[in-house]
């Protein structure tokens, strides 16, 4: 039975692994190596890596650091932060990476997923969505730029509207970063992830909000979707993955677990 | 020494680093004259069965893959190649290993096939050793070889497909043993340790 992954997300800035609340006040994490190799040794199925800087300087990522993660890193990885071309993402491809998530670039240029998807095929095209909840029109709505609270901006998509039309354009994952949730720790907004997942064929990763692990066995049971993608619960020991693997076992939810 | 086929597709960093983790170097080599030279060789793949075939037909790689009589692994698209032919651009490919490929039958589920996954019905080879039935290895693709007498290992997802397949000196690993962990490292040293 196929498993549902468990994706540490580490942020970079600057070479190193940051952490912000609601997208804002980074904090430096730790060496992007040293954290790779802690979180896949400890049964991480994924990791995704956001050069979050990038987009926002409009520059492609360092693309330096990703070919020492694929030296080391022995699990598929996620690279994301500023791939705004075919050219780009092959470069990133190149270095190693199994995959490239795409954000702000698409909003800006939605062909670019039908470009991505003609060259390199389905499966390494990651659509990242950041999605925000509006109380006073009752809407999610589309944001980017979210690497930087000065040049954060909303888009003119409502959530389910990109949604289904990043699947029309050949996007092979969707992580849906749900903004009012990240970085607090309350649990992931399981009505929108339901919602979303109601039309999406592709595989959905869900991001922001994990706090405990009964939080990430909610997420897979009322929202099913395909993955769940965390970073502070992980960078601040709050919750190992051996023993969260294990809890979702015994939830009789399907997990790899590693020796 | 270990060759690895220079397809042109974007994983062979990958492939390569996971050998080197097992302490041996591969050799890239993008002339199939070279391949004769070589103790075993790995041909990856990732991208459209229609696009790599053609690449190597062009490149001479048909003529130099079909005399080879050494070990021999496809990964991913690079095991669908070896076999007889692909749904995915209804085309002929080397003809190595019995069997077509076709579009995997998921059923309700999500595609394409992307993430970890189980062995299961592990038949004892050399390329099996030290595998067990429930070890998960990790996939990603849309296409898969029916299960048949090469069948050394299945999956399943929708349906049941080929894992693992063997015939003669040629073999196939549909999921990536170079990001499938531990598990995928054991593979990769069992391809290594696979005398004929």
């Amino acid at each position: 039975m196929l498993s549902k992954r468990i994706i540490p997300c580490l942020d970079v800035k600057n070479g190193q692994v940051v952490k912000g609340v609601k997208f804002k006040g980074h904090e430096v994490v730790g060496d992007i190596l040293d954290l790779a190799k802690l979180y896949s040794e400890a049964g991480a199925d994924e990791l995704v890596f956001y050069e979050i800087s990038a987009s926002v300087e409009k520059r492609l990522l360092d693309v330096n650091w990703v070919e020492n993660i694929a030296r080391h890193i022995d699990i598929p990885f996620c690279v994301a932060g500023g791939i705004k071309s075919v050219a780009d993402a092959a470069k990133v491809l190149e270095q190693g990476a199994d995959k490239i998530s795409i954000n702000s670039p698409a909003i800006a240029r939605p062909e670019l997923i039908k470009e991505l998807h003609d060259e390199f095929g389905k499966q390494c095209v990651v659509v990242g969505i950041d999605s925000f909840y509006d109380e006073q029109s009752d809407e999610y709505l589309v944001y980017q730029l979210t690497g930087d609270p000065n040049a954060s901006s909303r888009t003119r998509y409502k959530t389910q509207d990109w949604v289904r039309k990043v699947q029309e354009l050949g996007a092979g994952e969707i992580v849906l970063n749900c903004m009012n949730q990240d970085g607090v720790r309350k649990g992931y907004d399981n009505d929108q992830l339901s919602q979303i997942r109601a039309i999406c064929d592709v595989p959905l990763i869900a991001s922001g909000g994990a706090g405990t692990m009964q939080d990430f066995a909610d997420v897979f049971t009322s929202s099913h979707v395909d993955g769940a993608l965390a970073a502070s619960v992980f960078h601040k020991n709050i919750i190992n993955i051996k023993e969260l693997k294990q809890f979702l076992a015994t939830q009789n939810i399907a997990s790899r677990l590693c020796n | 020494m270990i060759a690895i086929i220079n397809t042109g597709c974007a994983n062979i960093n990958s492939v390569r680093f996971a050998f080197e983790r097992l302490g041996v170097t591969p050799e890239v080599i993008t002339d199939p004259q070279q391949l004769v030279h070589f103790d075993r060789a790995i041909l990856p793949g990732v991208g459209h069965a229609k696009v790599a075939m053609e690449r190597l037909t062009s490149s001479g790689w048909n003529a130099a893959i079909d005399e080879y009589q050494k070990p021999l692994m496809g990964i991913c698209l690079g095991m669908q190649l070896l076999c007889d032919k692909t749904a995915e651009g209804d085309i002929n490919c080397l003809g190595k290993i019995p069997g077509v490929i076709s579009q995997l039958d998921v059923k309700d589920l999500t595609a394409p096939h992307m993430g970890w996954n189980n062995l299961s019905e592990c038949i004892k080879h050399p390329l099996t050793e030290n595998i067990n039935s429930d070890d998960q290895v990790y996939f990603v693709h849309s296409f898969a070889h029916a299960v048949s007498s090469v069948t050394l290992a299945q999956s399943e997802y929708g349906q049941r497909f080929s894992a693992i397949v063997a015939k003669d000196n040629y073999a196939g690993m549909q999921f990536h043993p170079e990001r499938s962990a531990k598990i995928g490292a054991t593979l990769l040293q069992n391809f290594l340790n696979w005398q004929l």
